[in-house]
């Protein structure tokens, strides 16, 4: 399947670009985080403290162990900061 | 009820003073405002990153499970993404009810959730030109609990 992956903040920022396209067949989010982490150095940087990143899948917030059966947008970002 | 998601920036006293004209049935409106605070003057500019879309949808989530607690008249959240100058407002809320307490009672609750369940983060630069992420406090994780 064919995600839309977006990336926040400080993940933006180590992984050097805001979205991609990814092409994956991983059954969970941690699925997919260990497939990036293999992928490349700002990869493993980025997701090296899980503790420290949110996920939203299809703008809804989400967790590692969650399907991504169906999803089509994925975020990755640190804890929310707003007021 | 109305959430807005903006750049611009926007007039505290007109949203305030409408958003009290505006309502009929209240007689409690609360209002309060998020400013960029310098700490001892070392900030030079507060960066707003935000999540387009999925922070309309959590904001609006947030106000709706507001109106399920409180009997609310009205709300509204106003919320700034992008540079900012110190002093400058960054948010507000707004709540109307017929009674006060459930007024307050609505617009902490808006804040604590705005500050941990919206799609915002913070990158101050200072005076200097060194850049940080502001981190997410485990109080502010706490104050959720309360509810």
């Amino acid at each position: 399947m064919k995600l839309r992956v977006l990336y926040f903040a400080w993940l933006r920022e180590r992984i050097g670009e805001p979205r991609e396209m990814v092409e994956t067949e991983a059954e969970t989010v941690a699925d997919l985080v260990e497939e990036l982490r293999a992928r490349e150095e700002r990869y493993a940087l980025a997701f090296s403290d899980l503790a420290s990143v949110r996920v939203a899948l299809d703008q809804e917030l989400a967790d590692f162990d969650a399907s991504l059966a169906g999803v089509r947008e994925i975020a990755f970002f640190p804890p929310m900061t707003g007021g | 009820m109305a959430v807005r998601v903006q750049s611009e920036a926007f007039e505290y006293g007109a949203e305030c003073a409408g958003f009290a004209a505006s309502v009929t049935d209240a007689g409690a409106v609360v209002t309060f405002a998020g400013i960029v605070r310098d700490d001892g003057g070392q900030l030079r500019e507060m960066e707003i990153e935000h999540y387009p879309g999925m922070t309309e949808r959590a904001l609006e989530a947030i106000e709706a499970e507001a109106r399920a607690r409180w009997q609310l008249s009205d709300a509204l959240i106003i919320h700034r993404f992008g540079p900012l100058s110190p002093g400058e407002i960054i948010m507000m809320v707004a709540t109307a009810a017929r009674h006060r307490a459930d007024a307050f009672a609505a617009a902490e609750f808006l804040m604590d959730f705005l500050k941990s369940r919206a799609p915002f983060w913070k990158k101050e630069t200072t005076a200097r030109g060194s850049t940080g992420w502001v981190a997410a406090k485990d109080e502010d994780e706490a104050a959720l609990r309360r509810w």
